[in-house]
């Protein structure tokens, strides 16, 4: 019989291996699931995770790591902020369009003058409209007690209502022959976020990603607000004996990974995809979710995570084509990794033993 | 006569320590038999094999004269066990008769089960109406509802784990009623405690386990109390003494301290008035529930209050913030070591930074000085005697007594000028007690004004100068020590709660 026994300390070597496992897991899980689609659960494999990096067309596809890697990292890493303390911000998603959203209007509102001034204004907007969107479900859960998972969830939708609206009617590009879509922002230079070193598609979101997790990491290892949230995440009520106010810290947490989901959303909209469109999002608030408890929530891990995660989505991509997997059979693969993480966190705290059984 | 229970040569082992080692013991038929040791001595695990919980490594059980081998609590009730846990595990939101249905194998009707529960109360003198939220009862009632619980599946011996902690001198002296009256139709009654002197007024026998091991057995009427706890603790013991010391100005003055109950089963504080002068030890007294929580939260600053409420060398400190607080002096530390004193997971260095930031200067502008804050735990670690591996280990590695040796170090280590504890060495064996008591002393006797809440009378009466009892929230005009006794304590906390003595 197997059964579970409590660890006196929580083991740090398996918060460190249980996302190793995971991925094993996965892949292995993975393999079974393209096995039953009739693919070759080998090749699926290695198209995912070898091709995008080591494969024949790898330069084009490395830059692409960092492209869908930053705006991963950097929402994860707000997150992560909120997760730590227990504050369960689930819609970065509709912060990351929000953001998106003013970010656009704030450079299409110059068009077309030329100005040195106008992206940072359009870093300030996108920031800004994310923190604002994320400020909605914390002013409620501070004011009324509501649950900030619905509230910041359901704000997603209303966010996509937002953006196709935006699309068919304030920011529709005048020249666009009545397409939905907004001007591309790639071709007005003031509000474009190009490539820094070309080819390598670092842009200014990398920059921003690899700040926010300097930022992180020294805020929870060295800062008292740091502090405060992972003490707020282990025991509430000793927190609040310690002194933290959680209200204050409620607001922190969502207001920080809004305005990082919001970052993400303009350096994406001016850079990577060029324009507002309805179809704009495409789900990088939810997966960052993943990839903000595969990295444990630490910002180190987390670029490892993000990273990871971009590799699915590119390999995932190229299976569709070469393999002709569906894509929802790589959206499986990629909840099975949050599956298997979350199943595999009780080793942190428990051990397996096997033999009868024993009640203490 | 054959014994009801008779244990030989029970031991049991965990990794790294012998819980109980060829413990032998007999309880006789009616017999009310003592079960005392420190806390790690063995008492639970020795009980918790009688009640089926626990699988011995080796050694025998007999049950009058057959072997009893419960392989589960469910054959240890059938076999006529009954325990009566310190922990209550009950559901505040349901009624008395609800609670009670779920603890039975087969429960009976609603209404059948109600009228059961009226029966056993009368006859037992534990009056308990079945239709009563258990939310709105207080601890001696909630016990009330343990023991009928119990008493509902007609046990032959009935186990009662610290029953005596939760209750006022009068509803002790009811419980014993009951007890005496169980134990005079025969039904035996093995009774863990330390509280010496109430094993003497109620035990016929008594059995002492040190480390595992069954170290003496007295006759409790006979033994002084003395006596049984140097057996318990196997040296002498060092009580408490306070220094000669003077009282300087009020330090801490609290006027018509009121606020509104924090939930729903809380307790709300009504006109709560004192003063503590420097070098003074004020205790409070009074049963579980009746504001303890609120009172601390309101002095910590975990609540806030009105302004002019409570005021700190003349300065208003209503609405001032716990960390501030902290950084003036006012330090505290709450009952609940695990989740309110100290975050469990996390290493005994960042506890010590929970509330040691602002006042041992472990935070500068926010940026936190980690190496200083590990050498502040040490130095807690080392001056209270806390047996831990080092600091890195996290809060809840520790037992239960060494924790609050962690706790009440980092706010005594802290120099405050009024500290505020409450139950300080709840659950914390006699001899680190002692060590928490003295500390508190010397505390006061260096002119910090000190505030004792706590439920154990006999702590109250060694340690604070003046008693005050808080009862449903009110506090009474506190009253020098030397002045009272038991009895007048006692009607203080508010009686018995108007509940009678059984009818025998």
């Amino acid at each position: 019989m197997i059964r579970l026994e409590a660890r006196p300390q929580p083991s740090a070597v398996m918060a460190y291996a249980t996302p190793v496992l995971a991925v094993l897991l996965t892949m292995i899980f993975g393999g079974v699931l393209f096995a039953v689609l009739g693919k070759d659960p080998l090749q699926a494999i290695t198209t995912i995770f070898w091709e995008p990096v080591f494969g024949e067309f790898a330069f084009f596809y490395r830059p692409q790591l960092l492209i869908k890697g930053a705006p991963l990292v950097l929402i994860a890493i707000g997150l992560a902020l909120g997760f730590k303390a227990g504050i369960w911000n689930i819609g970065a998603e509709g912060q990351y369009i929000v953001g998106a959203i003013c970010g656009a209007a704030a450079g299409l509102a110059f068009y077309p003058t030329e100005s040195a001034f106008i992206f940072p204004l359009m870093v300030l907007a996108g920031a800004f409209g994310g923190w604002a969107w994320a400020m909605i479900p914390g002013v409620l859960k501070v004011k009324f007690g509501t649950n900030e998972i619905l509230v910041s969830l359901m704000l997603v939708y209303v966010a996509e209502q937002l953006l196709a609206s935006m699309s068919l009617g304030l920011l529709k590009n005048p020249e666009g022959f009545g397409f939905p879509g907004s001007r591309n922002l790639q071709q007005y230079a003031s509000a474009h976020n190009a490539e820094l070193i070309a080819g390598t598609g670092m842009h200014w979101g990398v920059v921003a990603a690899l700040v926010a997790v300097i930022f992180a990491y020294a805020l929870l290892a060295r800062h008292r607000l740091g502090f405060a949230i992972r003490v707020t995440g282990e025991a509430p009520r000793a927190a609040k004996f310690g002194g933290v106010n959680p209200g204050r810290l409620i607001l922190f947490c969502l207001g920080t990974s809004g305005l990082l989901a919001g970052l993400a959303g303009m350096f994406e909209v001016s850079g990577p995809a060029g324009q507002i469109s309805i179809d704009f999002n495409v789900g990088y608030g939810f997966t960052a979710i993943i990839v903000a408890f595969l990295g444990r929530l630490n910002p180190l891990g987390i670029v490892a995570a993000g990273l990871l995660m971009a590799l699915t989505y590119i390999g995932g991509d190229i299976a569709q084509s070469q393999l002709g997997l569906p894509a929802a059979a790589i959206q499986v693969f990629q909840g099975m990794l949050l599956f298997f993480l979350l199943a595999l966190d009780v080793l942190t705290n428990y051990r397996v033993r096997f033999g009868s059984q024993e009640v203490a | 006569m054959t014994p009801l229970l008779a244990l030989r040569g029970l031991t049991k082992a965990y990794p790294g320590v012998i819980a109980n080692d060829a413990v032998t013991l007999e309880i006789a038929p009616g017999e009310i038999h003592a079960l005392l040791g420190e806390n790690g001595a063995g008492k639970s695990t020795l009980v918790k094999m009688i009640y089926g919980l626990v699988k011995p490594d080796s050694g025998t059980m007999q049950m009058r004269g057959a072997d009893y081998v419960p392989t589960d609590p469910r054959a240890a009730r059938s076999a006529g066990v009954g325990m009566v846990f310190q922990h209550f595990s009950l559901f505040d939101a349901l009624s008395v008769a609800e609670n009670i249905a779920l603890g039975m194998e087969t429960p009976p009707a609603m209404r059948a089960l109600a009228t059961q529960i009226r029966k056993v109360s009368e006859t037992y003198g534990l009056p308990l109406s079945p239709d009563r939220t258990v939310g709105d009862l207080s601890a001696g009632e909630r016990q009330r509802v343990e023991i009928i619980r119990c008493l509902l599946q007609d046990p032959k011996l009935l186990i009662m784990d610290e029953p005596t902690s939760v209750l006022t001198p009068q509803e002790v002296d009811i419980l014993f009623e009951t007890l005496r009256k169980l134990s005079a139709e025969g039904t035996a009654i093995l009774y863990i405690s330390h509280k010496l002197e109430e094993i003497r007024a109620l035990c016929d026998a008594a059995t002492i386990l040190r480390g595992g091991k069954v170290v003496g057995t007295c006759i409790p009427r006979d033994t002084s109390a003395r006596d049984m706890a140097e057996l318990m603790v196997g040296s002498t013991l060092a009580t408490p003494k306070a220094a000669a010391h003077n009282t300087g100005n009020v330090v801490l003055d609290v006027t018509g301290l009121s606020a509104p109950a924090p939930s729903a089963f809380g307790m709300a504080l009504k006109d709560v008035t004192f003063q503590v002068r420097a070098g003074d030890v004020l205790g409070i007294g009074g049963v579980a529930g009746n504001g303890q929580d609120e009172l601390l939260a309101a002095l910590s600053g975990e609540t806030p209050c009105a302004p002019g409420m409570v005021s700190f060398l003349g300065g208003d400190l209503s609405t001032i913030a716990p960390e501030a607080r902290r950084g003036l002096g006012v330090l505290s530390a709450p009952e609940e070591r695990l989740g309110h004193a100290a975050a469990p997971n996390m290493s005994l260095t960042e506890n010590a930074m929970l509330t040691g930031a602002a006042r041992e200067g472990l935070s500068v502008r926010g940026l936190l000085n980690w190496p200083k804050t590990r050498a502040f735990a040490e130095r807690i670690i080392a001056e209270f005697d806390v047996r831990t591996p080092g600091p890195d280990n996290a809060a809840r590695s520790l037992s239960g007594g060494n924790l609050q040796k962690f706790v009440i170090g980092r706010e005594v280590l802290q120099r405050p000028e009024v500290l505020v504890v409450n139950q300080p060495t709840w659950g914390v064996d006699a001899a680190a007690a002692a060590a928490i008591r003295q500390s508190l002393l010397d505390l006061a006797a260096g002119g910090a004004a000190v505030v004792v809440i706590s439920q154990d009378l006999d702590e109250l009466m060694e340690i604070s100068d003046r008693f005050a009892a808080l009862n449903e929230g009110r506090l009474s005009a506190p009253r020098p020590t030397s002045e009272l006794d038991v009895e007048q304590i006692g009607l203080m906390l508010g009686g018995a709660h108007g509940i009678e003595v059984a009818h025998v």
